[in-house]
């Protein structure tokens, strides 16, 4: 059964196209990753999953709710960390769970959500005494703490890693422009490129090339390097990471 | 209500926690207090001076605290997203914003004790005999200064300028509305300024019912003044009240 499906989503604000369409399923107990430089569309779309925002068209379903009419028995269900927010100052790491623990009809026991996002050390500290880090383990805290079903999590880190998300995520789709370019698992998405790189050192210069055939030009330079009884030094020969194709599917969007 | 009473009791633990909360809004209305009877002496309208200072800090707490306070609350949890992030639990909003008022008309009442305790410890002013009909005045005060306050978050654009922006409005107010002593002898213009702020007729109900025992109900422009306020506040802040910060 889906946790999240979304057909043909679109959003406009005035004249500008946020979201031109877009399609996916998130199955229950799946990681799901939405990556996309700046102004893709990402967080349009993960607050109309979360009801923040009514879309022009398209359907969506998240827990069978329609998010945009979906009320308090949604909400139990739901929990949220936004991209950029922060909680009381004065609250300490403990009352700001308690709190949001009495929202919901049957949340999870505070000390363990503590433990869970390893604040325990901070249980009872000021939030504005807390590190940047922190201070997200405390949102990350605040949205488990209603036992929810579903975790929206809104860029959770700061400058965060794409080697993380392909440790993470059991799916991944990369979003441009308001279109999802490319969908599937890390392992898919990296070997859908068929590109290898190889690179080595010649004459103190560095050597890169790319290509769909490196049994051969490995070949090629092998017996170039033989001939003239030289090393190829500095030699590296590898697949790209998810890192390297989002680069690249980025690098397209400049052009 | 179980939701209601949660939200109250943790509105109320926020509020005190906070030095800016609890000095700005609670004590600085008392401090004023305390400052001007030991300035002002002798006698305004026939009554010692104290007791009208007392009536005039009175309706300057109701505009301080339900309007001024409430206000920078508001937009300081908007532009820090905790609005935004209030709305994705299950506590309606409407159960939420009802227990933030409810809780600042509390800190409103505690202060209105504080001023006359205090009142009657330094110049033995006397304790209001209407007690119904002031509490009824003071809620509808409160009332009508909350929706006000609610109304204005819609148009402050950012927590930095926000306590600038209600000081502005607050302490002119209360200066040509007499919370700070007679108006009688200001100039034409600023007393038609001050005739027609919701502020000069909560004082007018306050003074009429502390220092002329009179009832509520013996005042029934200064209550239709009051509730009109109220209700364009409220129609106000339907249309602009917003829960998410500014973009970007």
């Amino acid at each position: 059964m889906s946790a999240i499906s979304v057909r043909d989503l679109r959003k406009s604000y005035g004249t500008y196209e946020a979201l031109r369409g877009i399609s996916f399923e998130i199955k229950e107990g799946e990681v799901f990753g939405l990556l996309g430089p700046n102004g893709a569309g990402k967080t349009t779309t993960i607050e109309i999953l979360e009801g923040y925002r009514t879309r022009d068209d398209g359907d969506v379903e998240v827990l069978g709710f329609d998010p945009e009419r979906a009320g308090s028995a949604f909400r139990e269900r739901i929990g949220v960390v936004l991209q950029q927010s922060q909680l009381w100052p004065n609250l300490t790491v403990a009352e700001t769970h308690r709190m949001f623990a009495g929202y919901y009809e049957q949340p999870r026991n505070v000390d363990e959500v503590i433990t869970l996002v390893g604040l325990d050390e901070k249980r009872d500290a000021r939030v504005k005494t807390l590190s940047g880090g922190q201070k997200r383990r405390l949102d990350l805290g605040v949205a488990l703490v209603g036992n929810p079903d579903l975790v929206f999590l809104d860029e959770p880190t700061t400058g965060f890693d794409l080697d993380e998300a392909e440790q993470l995520a059991d799916r991944l789709a990369v979003l441009r422009e308001g279109v999802i370019i490319r969908e599937g698992t890390p392992a898919e998405l990296t070997g859908g490129s068929n590109e290898t790189e190889i690179r080595y050192r010649k004459d103190g210069h560095d050597v890169v090339v790319r290509t769909t055939e490196p049994t051969k030009i490995l070949h090629k330079l092998a017996a170039e390097a033989l001939a003239e009884g030289r090393e190829l030094q500095g030699l590296s020969v590898r697949r790209p990471t998810l890192e390297d194709v989002y680069l690249s599917l980025t690098a397209e969007h400049q052009e | 209500m179980r939701l209601f009473r949660h939200q109250l009791r943790w509105e109320q633990r926020l509020f005190w926690r906070s030095r800016e909360s609890a000095v700005f809004v609670f004590l600085f209305p008392i401090l004023l207090f305390a400052l001007l009877t030991a300035v002002y002496n002798g006698h305004i309208d026939g009554r010692p001076a104290a007791w009208g200072l007392l009536a005039g800090m009175i309706g300057y707490g109701a505009a301080n605290t339900a309007f001024a306070g409430l206000a920078i609350t508001l937009v300081s949890r908007r532009e820090i997203g905790i609005l935004k992030r209030i709305r994705a639990t299950p506590l309606p909003p409407a159960v939420y914003l009802t227990a933030v008022l409810i809780s600042i008309m509390i800190v409103f009442a505690i202060q209105v004790a504080s001023l006359f305790a205090l009142g009657r410890l330094l110049k033995s002013t006397p304790w209001p005999t209407h007690l119904l009909s002031l509490v009824v005045a003071l809620a509808l005060g409160a009332a009508a200064f909350a929706a006000l306050g609610l109304a204005i978050t819609g148009f402050i654009r950012s927590l930095e300028g926000s306590s600038a922006v209600l000081n502005v409005i607050v302490l002119p107010m209360a200066f040509l509305t007499g919370s700070f002593g007679p108006t009688r002898h200001y100039p034409q213009v600023l007393r038609a300024i001050g005739a027609v702020l919701p502020l000069k007729y909560l004082l007018e109900l306050i003074k009429g019912i502390y220092l002329h025992g009179q009832q509520f109900w013996d005042k029934p422009l200064a209550i239709a003044v009051l509730g009109g306020w109220g209700l364009f506040g409220m129609a106000v802040a339907l249309r602009t009240f917003r829960w998410e910060p500014r973009e970007g």
